[in-house]
């Protein structure tokens, strides 16, 4: 990757007005792409581009542009988050395309995240998943016990910090075929029911997570072992092996 | 709550899945072990075989246990298929999938119904026969009596004749069948009109299988239609037997053990069936 150089691109991008409108794939061609820049900072030379000649810039999310808030979506030639492994959009850098490549860019498809506008996703489901029981509740009345006093076991310790790495971007959602939360629902589990501060509610945590992911209407794990490839944390799928066993024994509780 | 989430969940959909899946696992073991004397055993273990798969209680058991799980695996599947779609209901514009999944793994429904049509095809081929046909083969024997040679059906021991006149195509003589009544059961039962029993004969389900593979006119098509049949069921079970293990919650450190135990079973037990139809159409 030496050379420096640029690249002319055609890129076919997924324009809808606002979650009502009727979306369409639209083309652009943008030229002179350094091959040095990430791929949200050809959308904003694109947007700058579109904005000088009065149409409407492309809306798509991000935030820290460095790999850890899980904001940047975007299925790109028809893999979340581009043509690499264990990264996120932000993290997808030019070099990876050739010149004259048709890239195609679209929204993570799933009922439960609607299109709010283009390329921008309403996620606020994983929110409501989390909201059910992604927490471990502590009292915090001014004798808050430190949480290195209560000792976890190194393997434990290892495995739930490895589920807690989940930065909830939907890509495993937006890469299944079922639609199914199974993986973000599986590391968020997981990460508490391995810690002894997360047992005392671990019953409940898997019941209603469980209850809230299928009301939002995500689809069910065919353990394709897709989410496992393409999420950008390596989240594994013991994790959901795992929520199915808490799962169980919930139930039959 | 926790009652009705083992019956509605998504979760538990796929336990039940699980569970069934593996138990038909065991059944096509079962299964394959009866066929294979189609091959290394003689006409009547085999016949003795199927007489013991329909009349005994525990396989009766068995049995009612497999149809149970071939429907709610089914319906399950289906249900689930349906509700995996409509999760995603605006399709990618370009997509991938084969840089993160097998073929297998994505098309478990498409291969679930093949094999779903192929049950069906089957049991009517075989099982609706030997269960229902009045006039079934029966395990026969040629005997010679001052020099004419003729093939009786064998009855079984206590009944009234052992023996009894068959026609030229191994079946009960169409007189036989007019001037008394047949009961259906494991064995055909002919019975006269004052209901007393004449006879009671063993079907010959050996005989109705080389028949139908050996069939001049079908039986090419039906041996690969039956191949196929398996190469289907070695896909849907290459991806579909590890996979229960997940579903049950079993990843650990005997997973790549189950892992190649699961493709040895998918290779081995599909082949190992297709074979018996190839053996009995083309070397028989
Ligand atoms: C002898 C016949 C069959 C055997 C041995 C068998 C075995 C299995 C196994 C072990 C699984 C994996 C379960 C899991 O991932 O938890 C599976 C999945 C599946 N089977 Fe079958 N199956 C058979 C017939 C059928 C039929 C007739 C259908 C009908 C439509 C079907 C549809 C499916 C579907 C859709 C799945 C994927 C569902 C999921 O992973 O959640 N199968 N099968
Ligand atoms: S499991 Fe991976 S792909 Fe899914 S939300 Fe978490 S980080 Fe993203
Ligand atoms: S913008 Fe934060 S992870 Fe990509």
């Amino acid at each position: 990757m030496a050379s420096k150089k640029n690249i002319n691109i055609n890129l076919k991008i997924w324009r809808q007005k606002n979650a009502k409108a009727k979306g369409s794939m639209e083309t652009y061609k943008l030229d002179n792409v350094s091959t040095d820049s990430s791929f949200l900072e050809m959308l904003d030379q694109l947007n700058e581009e579109l904005i000088n000649k009065q149409i409407e810039p492309v809306a798509f999310d991000h935030d820290c542009r460095e790999g850890i808030c899980g904001m940047c979506s975007l299925y790109i030639n028809g893999r979340a988050h581009g043509p690499d492994t264990g990264i996120t959009t932000c993290q997808l850098h030019m070099r990876m395309f050739n010149d004259g490549d048709t890239i195609f860019v679209e929204p993570w498809r799933s009922k439960a995240f609607p299109v709010i506008k283009d390329l921008v996703v309403d996620r606020t489901s994983f929110e409501r998943i989390q909201q059910a029981g992604g927490f471990v509740s502590v009292n915090t009345s001014g004798n808050t016990i430190d949480a290195n006093a209560t000792p976890v076991p190194k393997h434990d310790a290892d495995k739930a910090f490895e589920a807690a790495a989940c930065i909830g971007c939907g890509a495993c959602v937006a890469t299944c075929k079922n639609g199914s939360a199974m993986l973000f629902v599986g590391a968020k589990v997981s990460q508490y029911a391995l810690l002894p501060q997360g047992k005392v509610e671990a019953t409940q945590r898997v019941l209603n997570m469980v209850r809230q992911m299928d009301e939002e209407g995500f689809g069910n794990c065919t353990n394709t072992g897709a989410c496992e490839i393409e999420c950008p944390k390596g989240i594994s799928l013991e994790n959901i092996a795992r929520m199915n066993r808490e799962f169980l024994k919930a139930s039959l509780k | 709550m926790a009652k009705s989430a083992l019956l509605k969940s998504s979760i538990a959909k796929k336990y039940w899945m699980a569970l069934t899946g593996l138990f038909l696992c065991l059944f096509l073991a079962g299964h394959l072990a009866g066929n294979l004397q189609l091959i290394f055993g003689t006409a009547s273990q085999f016949n003795q075989y199927a007489l013991f798969m329909t009349s005994n209680p525990a396989v009766k058991l068995l049995s009612y246990l497999t149809y149970f799980s071939i429907l709610f695996h089914a319906i399950d599947g289906i249900m689930l298929t349906v509700q995996n779609k409509k999760a995603r209901p605006v399709a990618y514009a370009m997509n991938n999938p084969s840089n993160n999944s097998t073929l297998a793994s994505r098309n478990m429904a498409v291969l679930g119904t093949l094999i779903l049509v192929f049950i069906v095809t089957h049991m009517v081929n075989f099982w609706a026969v030997m269960h229902f046909d009045k006039n079934m083969p029966l395990v026969s024997r040629e005997v010679s009596e001052m020099g004419m040679s003729q093939k009786v059906a064998v009855g079984v021991l206590g009944s009234q004749a052992p023996y009894f006149p068959l026609d030229a195509k191994g079946k009960l003589n169409a007189e036989v069948i007019r001037r008394n009544e047949l009961t259906q059961k494991t064995v055909t039962t002919v019975v006269d009109k004052d209901g007393y029993v004449v006879f009671e004969g063993q079907k010959d389900l050996h005989k109705i299988t080389f028949d139908f593979f050996q069939d001049p006119k079908t039986g090419l098509i039906a041996t690969i239609l039956y191949v196929l049949a398996m190469a289907v069921l070695a896909f849907h079970l290459l991806h579909g037997f590890q996979s229960a293990f997940q579903s049950l919650g079993v990843n650990n450190k005997f997973t790549p053990a189950i892992k190649s135990f699961g493709t040895l079973f998918a290779i081995i037990v599909p082949l190992l069936f297709a074979i018996i139809p190839v053996y009995i159409h083309f070397v028989k």
